[in-house]
């Protein structure tokens, strides 16, 4: 197991938040409560708690991003942080300035943390490995690796409508191979105990021994989904048809597109979700997309309490205890 | 000038023994093993009492970034490096900037060797194709009269078999040697972790085992349709030792090399994505490292390398997947050889001989050996000295190194090149 420690300061307290593996159960609930504590923030009139004041937070986007982005902006203002957000991809790197330059500019204007998405599996360690002490890196998708406040929020719609993990089958569809989003579920989901996490793909989007990451592996849909609780459907690229990775869009949903019908397998009291942002009649069917059992605007909404759960236990705060009223 | 090394124990690659020996120098070459010739006086001499004299290191595989790249390092540095360090030749691979393609860059390595080196013998390998662009032959008999050693790609893909397949004809119609890392490039793709459990957890993009050898399968049958003399450089799979293995028992003119990192190193050891761990072929599981200590130890990997590949410090210091590959080996090869040793790979003479004799056997190079009118590129070593790898001690311009805070046993005392004392630890 790699030395995840960095993470976590001498008294087991999040300085960093950049993957799911490398924490223990106690704080991914931890985040799960703190997270509840700010959902009634947010359905106040005024949304606002002073966790972050004084504090300053940029965000740095290498990579497009609407929902994680604005989620994260929204739960930067309810805390009351003063903001700076980048879209890097048209600033300075590509005019030659290194990455590390790039941040260690941004740390002399004093930032406090940074919210990185970077197209490199292992930036979001990097950043954290060169960041000046006290100043914390929240990692906000890193290449292929994780997106861990994505499967934090997950895990937040996952206990809203279903309480234990431990009797829980989840299964998540599609394209695992390329999803930093999967890996992190995955890691969340063994942690809380779940009883089984299924990955359900054509085995080209399926890494070498995916077994080894502690799920079952199934290639057909119909066997995958039997009597599952939770459906978690991951986005398909198109670009992956390019590749030679998948004939076609529409092969994909023949064989590995969530219809009705389909949905039938599971539980009947099953949730669908789906990370966003969705190709209806590609990985899923609108009538699903739009069904009953959808909770996949849910989990947009959670997504603001989630990451102001984790940017207030990196401020040392847990919750609205300390913060007061505002 | 001659010189005596007494009460030392010589390791003899070619006899395979290591015994107390003392040896006589003369005018750069080795004129008595255990007596004096007659009327030999030595100028000097060299008490190596409790030290093994072994003959100067010879490494197949180091870019010393000379031409082109004097930010990672140069001739001067890294000839200083391998000096220090009982490497007393080094192959240089022709990707320099420019390519080894022609005379004029081989006389410019050569000239700065002379200007600027430290002594060691810098072995210019001719670059297969003009430009290393894949696609039209090089001058490769000039290049072979100039001084090149060999002919090789180096990473860079050929445009097609049928190239491939011509430029090792001409190769070996004038018995040049033809040296290959075998890649795909296609299944290479822009992976940077070996395919396998850490590069799924990590979501590094991941390089098969394929990679290496559904190329390393067509190098092979290339050689058996044009008898081109072949080595095969820095392997790192399993079943590349097992294919090497099964050609040379069929009598093809096949030899191989690989990085001595790949048998310490696997890809578990990238960790937290350690940007020293990122090497071109990958690190490998365990079950491939312990495949090629086996392909070491009953001959099929004939030699071992450094691999050098010096960085500045921009170089690694980025996300794993955008740093640039390779390990900074020279100070780390004959420390590294002799833990083989320790671990019980194979005897020292053996494996002495994977990095000595053996390369200038296949490479047709002097030294390498301990026998009369032999050069004497020799080396000293106190096998007792214990040390602590760190980079900031290296002498090597790149300090990108996989081994820090390794224990080592064993270092240089002396370096000699054609019977001059080159350099002597203080």
């Amino acid at each position: 197991m790699p030395n995840n420690s960095i993470q976590l300061d001498d008294n087991g307290k999040l300085q960093h938040f950049l993957s799911i593996e490398g924490l223990n159960q106690a704080i991914l609930y931890e985040i799960l409560d703190t997270a509840d504590s700010f959902t009634s923030v947010t359905d106040r009139t005024i949304k606002k708690v002073p966790i972050l004041r004084g504090k300053t937070v940029a965000n740095l986007f290498f990579e497009a991003s609407t929902r994680t982005r604005s989620t994260f902006e929204l739960a930067e203002q309810r805390l009351s942080a003063d903001i700076l957000s980048l879209n890097v991809d048209t600033s300075a790197t590509i005019k030659g300035e290194s990455l590390l330059d790039t941040l260690q500019n941004l740390e002399a204007m004093q930032i406090d943390m940074f919210v990185i998405r970077h197209q490199d599996s292992g930036s979001a360690h990097f950043f954290a490995q060169h960041v000046r002490p006290g100043v914390s890196v929240l990692n906000a998708g890193d290449g292929q690796h994780e997106h861990p406040t994505q499967a934090m929020l997950d895990m937040y719609t996952i206990r809203h409508h279903k309480q234990d993990f431990s009797s829980l089958r989840v299964a998540i569809v599609g394209d695992i191979l390329h999803s930093r989003v999967a890996r992190s579920q995955i890691h969340a989901l063994n942690l809380l105990n779940t009883a089984e996490v299924r990955v359900i793909a054509p085995r080209t989007l399926l890494p070498m021994d995916t077994e080894s990451l502690g799920v079952s592996v199934y290639e057909n849909l119909e066997q995958g989904l039997e009597g599952v609780d939770v459906i978690i459907m991951l986005r398909l690229q198109k670009e992956r048809m390019r590749g030679a990775l998948l004939p076609s869009e529409k092969e994909y949903f023949r064989k590995f597109g969530l219809s009705q019908e389909r949905l039938q397998l599971a539980k009947p009291d099953a949730i669908v979700m789906h990370p966003g942002p969705a190709n209806r009649g590609v990985e899923i069917e609108s009538s699903v997309m739009d069904g009953d059992q959808s909770v996949i605007l849910q989990q947009v909404s959670f997504g603001i309490s989630v990451r102001m759960a984790v940017m207030s236990m990196i401020v040392g705060q847990s919750g609205l205890q300390s913060g007061g009223d505002a | 000038m001659s010189l005596q090394i007494k009460n030392g124990q010589v390791v003899n690659p070619l006899e395979m023994t290591v015994a107390k020996t003392d040896l006589f120098l003369q005018d750069g070459k080795i004129v008595g093993l255990g007596s004096a010739p007659k009327n030999f006086k030595a100028e000097q001499t060299i008490d190596a009492a409790d030290q093994w004299v072994l003959p100067g290191l010879i490494d197949c595989q180091a870019r010393l970034r000379d031409p082109g790249e004097p930010e990672k390092a140069n001739i001067e540095s890294e000839t200083k490096a391998a000096i220090e360090n009982g490497i007393t030749s080094l192959c240089i691979p022709p990707d320099t900037q420019p390519p080894i393609d022609n005379s004029a860059t081989v006389e410019l390595i050569h000239h700065r060797n002379e200007m600027f080196g430290h002594q060691a013998q810098v072995y210019p390998i001719g670059a297969l194709t003009r430009g290393l662009g894949g696609e039209q032959l090089s001058n490769m008999a000039s290049l072979r009269d100039n001084g090149c050693i060999a002919f090789s790609n180096a990473k860079i893909p050929l445009a097609n078999n049928l190239v491939q397949r011509r430029a090792m004809d001409y190769a070996g119609g004038q018995q040049s040697l033809v040296i290959i890392q075998p890649i795909d490039h296609d299944l290479l793709a822009n992976g940077c972790a070996h395919e396998g459990a850490v590069a799924t957890r990590l979501g590094l993009p991941a390089i098969p085992e394929a990679a290496e050898t559904a190329a390393l399968a067509k190098d092979i049958e290339l050689v058996a349709q044009t008898g081109a003399r072949t080595h095969f450089g820095q392997l790192s799979s399993a079943r590349s030792v097992d294919m090497v293995r099964r050609a040379k028992a069929k009598g093809l003119p096949i030899t191989a090399d690989c990085a001595i990192h790949q048998l310490f190193l696997t890809d578990h050891d990238i960790g937290n994505f350690d940007s020293n761990m990122f090497t071109i072929p990958p690190l490998r599981s365990q079950y491939d490292r312990d495949a090629l200590r086996e392909g070491v130890a009953d001959g099929t990997i004939d030699c071992l390398c450094s691999d050098h590949q010096p960085h500045e410090v921009d170089a690694k210091l980025k996300p794993f997947p955008s740093a640039e590959p390779g390990i900074s080996g020279l100070d780390t090869l004959l420390p590294l050889t002799l833990r083989l040793v320790e671990e019980g790979v194979l005897p020292l003479a053996e494996l002495i001989a994977k990095l000595t004799l053996n390369p200038t056997t296949i490479m047709g190079l002097p030294g390498g050996r301990m026998g009369i009118d032999e050069v004497a590129d020799l080396i000293i070593v106190d096998p007792e000295s214990h040390w602590i790898c760190s980079a900031s001690s290296f002498v090597s311009k790149g300090k990108n190194t996989p081994f820090e805070g390794w224990d080592f046993h064993g270092s240089v005392t002396h370096t000699l090149v054609a019977g001059n004392i080159v350099y002597k630890a203080r």
